[in-house]
């Protein structure tokens, strides 16, 4: 059997290599989450661990794994293990078809930056996100517990209801750019320098609302309303296992920032970048960076609203989910069919 | 060895699958059933993308594991149906079906006896994939499509009226 070596470790350096940059920016949103609201609510926010608080992840981490473990003497033990465990396998998958970058020449060999480039790559987001609902409703079902399975629940209908916009949304885009491939979209937003938010704004914004309740950020962050309902699914949940439920949160919310900025802000494009008379591995190695600047923009974004906007009620939540983004969203389509429809004759 | 890595992984693929589906059935409780359900689901996704149909591999998983199974976990949940819970079955009924069971197996090996598979000789081996199952289904299948979307449409008319119908 013929196997390319290079090929093999290209890609798992790279897989390692974008797991470990999605763990530490996660890591690193939660301190930043508790940074953007001390400033907004006039404090310091953390400032003890290490210069800026900058160690405080760290102090966390080791926090919730020295914390007593405790599963519920009544609850499905194997379950209650799988639950937060496939919440954040899930949370990973996504990252695999995100380009991240153009391409590196290395020693005469060309190197994606991107884990996979399916034809397929949206429907594979799809699948992805689909398949998140399990590990909240796992975990809630298997704790024995009624609070946690209604919470479980309204989580899963909340995500469930949010997706079908969201899908929608995206129909809208995959008809303006014909692909399905994530690094086609890319490259079709590099070729034009026309970003496919000025094509399709409602469709953005729609997309955007959805990420939000897809996270259980706030303003839809009924999933952990303590004040009002209980603390959620992870209500019977400590130690590392309540963490990485949270943890799944905060990853969830990376990639679905570098999933909006790759679909609809340019992805490792900015206008003027191929212009200028450096070597291409330069360019590559730029673009990434802005497309990490873009990522991180969008991650203050969340954070912001968070700070920001009160918490939905659970009928608001689905009454904007099915009686406003969906027909929205349905309308956009229409409206998409119809310029593609002009524009061809 | 005479075998090349697609009948190998054609092979693992196929072991799990067989032993997931039996989990299906012999797991007492419900909610391991649907676990079950779920990983035959995903061995059968990776036989769709043995067979290059990749679109067929992800949208089998979008709409069954991630939609009607978390439907189903959604029922099995809030009816909270635990091993114990389950009725106990009369004993004539075990042996009613294990007869008639049996008789389909007879009618089944009867039909199958002399039935040989003619070579399969696909057209093209990308029908699978997005850009041409589109073409097809829109192009040369339009109308039994678009027909068949009205058949869904109406069932969710229909799930919506009997849903309704209280109020």
């Amino acid at each position: 059997m013929q196997v390319d070596w290079f090929f093999i470790l290209e890609k798992v350096l790279l897989i390692t290599g974008v797991l470990i940059i999605s763990l530490v920016v996660a890591m690193y949103s939660t301190w930043g989450e508790r940074k953007v609201a001390g400033i907004m609510q006039d404090r310091l926010g953390p400032n003890r661990a290490g210069p800026l608080g900058l160690l405080q992840p760290l102090a966390d981490g080791g926090k919730l794994f020295f914390k007593e473990e405790i599963i519920p003497g009544a609850s499905n033990r194997f379950l209650f293990i799988l639950g937060p465990s496939l919440a954040m396998t899930v949370a990973c998958m996504t990252s695999a078809v995100i380009p991240w970058g153009d391409t590196l020449t290395i020693a005469g060999h060309t190197v994606s930056l991107q884990v996979a480039d399916v034809n397929i790559g949206i429907l594979y987001i799809f699948g992805v996100v689909s398949l998140g609902v399990y590990g909240i409703m796992l975990g809630g079902w298997s704790s024995n517990n009624k609070f946690s399975l209604l919470s479980s629940i309204r989580a899963a209908s909340q995500i469930i209801s949010y997706e079908l916009a969201m899908g929608m949304a995206l129909i809208a885009l995959l008809m303006v750019t014909g692909s399905l491939s994530l690094k086609d979209i890319v490259e079709q937003q590099r070729q034009s320098g026309v970003w496919n938010v000025f094509v399709q704004p409602l469709g953005f914004i729609i997309f955007l609302i959805c990420s939000f309740a897809e996270t259980n950020r706030s303003p839809f962050d009924l999933a952990e309303a303590e004040n009002e309902l209980n603390g959620g699914y992870h209500l019977e949940y400590s130690s590392m296992k309540l963490g990485f439920f949270l943890f799944a949160e905060y990853i969830n919310m990376f990639i679905s920032s570098a999933l909006m900025s790759t679909l609809y802000f340019g992805g490792y494009h900015i206008w003027g970048l191929d212009s200028l008379h450096v070597s291409p591995n330069i360019v590559t190695i730029l673009g990434t960076l802005v497309l990490f600047i873009k990522t991180i923009c969008f991650i203050f974004f969340f954070m912001w609203v968070r700070w920001t906007i009160p918490r939905f009620r659970y009928d608001q939540l689905m009454r904007l989910g099915w009686n406003y983004l969906i027909p929205i969203a349905l309308l956009n389509m229409l409206i998409t069919g119809g310029w593609i429809l002009w524009h061809q004759h | 060895m005479g075998m090349n890595l697609q009948q190998v992984v054609f092979g693992i693929l196929s072991i799990i699958s067989l032993i997931t589906a039996l989990g299906v059935v012999f797991s007492k409780s419900p909610v391991t059933s649907v676990l079950c359900l779920i990983l035959t689901f995903f061995t059968i996704a990776g036989h769709y993308v043995m067979l290059n149909a990749q679109f067929l591999a992800v949208v089998h998983i979008i709409v069954y594991a991630g939609a009607i199974m978390v439907l189903f976990l959604f029922v099995i949940m809030l009816m909270n149906l635990n091993a114990e819970g389950e009725p106990q079955k009369r004993n004539w009924l075990k042996y009613a079906g294990a007869i008639s069971g049996g008789a389909l197996l007879v009618v089944l090996l009867a039909a199958l006896r002399e039935a040989s598979l003619p070579s399969l000789t696909p057209a093209s081996n990308d029908i699978g994939l997005i850009a041409n199952l589109g073409q097809t289904l829109f192009k040369t299948y339009v109308v039994p499509f678009e027909v068949s979307s009205i058949l869904f449409l109406s069932a969710m008319v229909g799930a919506v009226v009997i849903g309704k119908k209280e109020h």
